[in-house]
């Protein structure tokens, strides 16, 4: 790893964590929130895999959601704040390849998705015990499933000259997204259309498949899930990439 | 790199932005160790030219070679070797002095670069800020650690722009003798302002630009001897007058003195020989030598 690259990603971690307290913090207290009213309304009427509480269900699909959004944000937001104050111009004048820039906003955001994601996930253990069936698919799926939020992150990034063009890009692409992949449910559950429609969406592979290291049980083979997730980063990554080595909206 | 590679060497650069040819076929070459003025009036191009050198923009056509390195092919040496004071008061709240510097530093692959880092902050005077956040800091303050930055990887290229638009005389002198000791180190500079007696006092050379254009590239002694006109400043003695053919010329100044505008310096000798065997008795004479702003006015209206 070259230096410009460590630099740049320490920079950006640093920069979460010296407001962890918003970062980190509000995240976890938001996923505990919604685990507290959501187990409390459902967990004696719903149960969705057969032997796995409502409850139980809900804490994988929360602790994902949290790491998405929050891969996201890093990447999204610091970009948006130093191109709106101009201070992007110290990553742009040294000789930092788009590479390494890509490398660095990705792998913070990520870092920063599996610490919030790893937050949520401890506080949870006060109210439930899971099983760990492939911690590996545990694994493989919260750094994936960050590593393409963060992509994501970095495109509205660029791609945003304004804060409520990036809360457009959240609120109407990443949020809708990310609650209608079954986060809450199992998409079993749904009417044969909108199961369909859910299979269009690749943050259902992510949490499904996230949710299959945890219980063993999924509504899609994991192997598809880890293709989908995988295929989708490639994707976004390509067009990152491609956005930073044409210095798209960064270099005039 | 041999001594005879241009520390800068932009050839051809043209760059439009929709309708405005902000840069039209820019040609020019500062030699290491130069100390190089870029002048023109705002919108002259003077950014996008530095913003072209520093890969913020890209030319539309047209080369720019930074110690040899090309800005586009060999992007990561060209930058290694320049240091770009930014025009806008920019900074990254999240950070304190020494913070931005040791990042800074890093992206330019320096690992242990406190030695450097401390005498920068010594001799911007920044030593009481080190470690104090970026948002604490005045307006002259973020200016100093600006400077600061652009110098952590020792440059041999520095380009300010406009470093002290803004700021107070002391940071002003305190930076020019800093900038100076970095030329006389064999740092070359290439500064943009608008104080153009800054430029008058530091430049050896300076190029002109109007409309994306060079209308001036020359020493900066040469542009003020050439072409722009010398006045000379006369009290008359008691009881004088000025001989007639002079009265046409002639302006009175509001010290009492008459102020008369000639083309040489041939042509003050001749003026004074004239008042001479006119027996015009003079109790003072001043030669008021053209400046640099004298000069730019000039040029600019001349490339109208």
């Amino acid at each position: 790893m070259s230096m410009a690259l460590r630099t740049l990603l320490y920079k950006e971690l640093l920069r979460f964590w010296k407001v962890s307290f918003q970062t980190v913090g509000a995240p976890v207290l938001t996923a505990l929130l919604y685990l507290l009213v959501f187990s409390h309304v459902l967990d004696r009427t719903v149960e969705v895999y057969g032997g796995v509480s409502y409850t139980a269900f809900l804490v994988p699909g929360l602790v994902m959601m949290s790491l998405l959004q929050n891969a996201f944000a890093n990447s999204s937001s610091s970009l948006i704040q130093s191109k709106v104050t101009g201070n992007i111009v110290f990553v742009l004048l040294p000789p930092i390849s788009y590479r390494e820039f890509f490398a660095a906003y990705v792998l913070a955001a990520v870092i920063r998705g599996l610490v919030v994601g790893a937050g949520v996930w401890l506080v949870t253990l006060w109210f439930v015990e899971l099983p760990y069936a492939h911690p590996l698919w545990i694994l493989f799926f919260a750094t994936v499933g960050g590593a393409i939020l963060a992509s994501l992150g970095v495109i509205a990034g660029i791609w945003a000259d304004k804060f409520d063009q990036l809360a457009a890009f959240q609120n109407f692409v990443v949020m809708p997204l990310t609650f209608l992949s079954g986060v809450f449910y199992s998409i079993h559950t749904l009417p044969d259309f909108w199961q369909a429609v859910s299979h269009l969406n690749p943050f259902f592979y992510m949490i499904d498949g996230f949710r299959y290291g945890f219980f063993g049980q999924s509504d899609v083979s994991p192997w598809i899930s880890a293709l989908v997730a995988g295929g989708s980063f490639a994707v976004l990554a390509g067009i990152t990439l491609n956005m930073l080595a044409r210095g798209y909206k960064l270099r005039s | 790199m041999s001594d005879s590679t241009a520390a800068l060497l932009i050839e051809g650069v043209c760059k439009r932005f929709g309708s405005l040819q902000a840069l039209d076929h820019v040609t020019l070459e500062v030699k290491q160790g130069e100390f190089f003025g870029l002048l023109g009036p705002n919108g002259a191009g003077k950014t996008t030219l530095i913003s072209s050198m520093a890969g913020l923009c890209r030319a539309d056509s047209g080369s720019i070679r930074v110690l040899g390195h090309d800005t586009v092919t060999d992007y990561r040496a060209a930058r290694a070797r320049l240091g770009v004071v930014p025009q806008e008061l920019v900074f990254d709240p999240f950070f304190t002095v020494r913070e931005m510097l040791r990042i800074q530093s890093g992206y330019f692959g320096l690992r242990r670069n406190d030695d450097w880092i401390d005498e920068i902050l010594q001799r911007l005077d920044l030593e009481a800020k080190a470690d104090v956040n970026m948002r604490r800091l005045s307006g002259g303050m973020k200016r100093r650690v600006l400077v600061a930055q652009a110098l952590v990887h020792r440059p041999p290229l520095i380009v300010l722009d406009e470093p002290t638009a803004g700021v107070d005389v002391e940071l002003r002198q305190g930076l020019w003798a800093f900038v100076r000791d970095l030329n006389r180190q064999g740092h070359t500079i290439v500064l943009t302002t608008h104080y153009l007696e800054e430029a008058e006092s530091l430049c050896g050379r300076i190029a002109m630009l109007k409309q994306g254009r060079v209308v001036a590239l020359e020493r900066t002694a040469d542009l003020l001897s050439r072409r722009v006109q010398q006045t000379l400043r006369l009290r008359l003695g008691s009881g004088t007058a000025l001989p007639a053919e002079f009265r046409a010329v002639a302006r009175a100044t509001p010290d009492g003195r008459v102020a008369i505008v000639l083309d040489s310096a041939d042509a003050v000798a001749a003026c004074l020989a004239r008042m001479h065997a006119a027996g015009v008795a003079l109790d003072d004479i001043e030669l008021v030598k053209p400046d640099l702003e004298d000069v730019f006015i000039a040029m600019m209206q001349e490339a109208a």
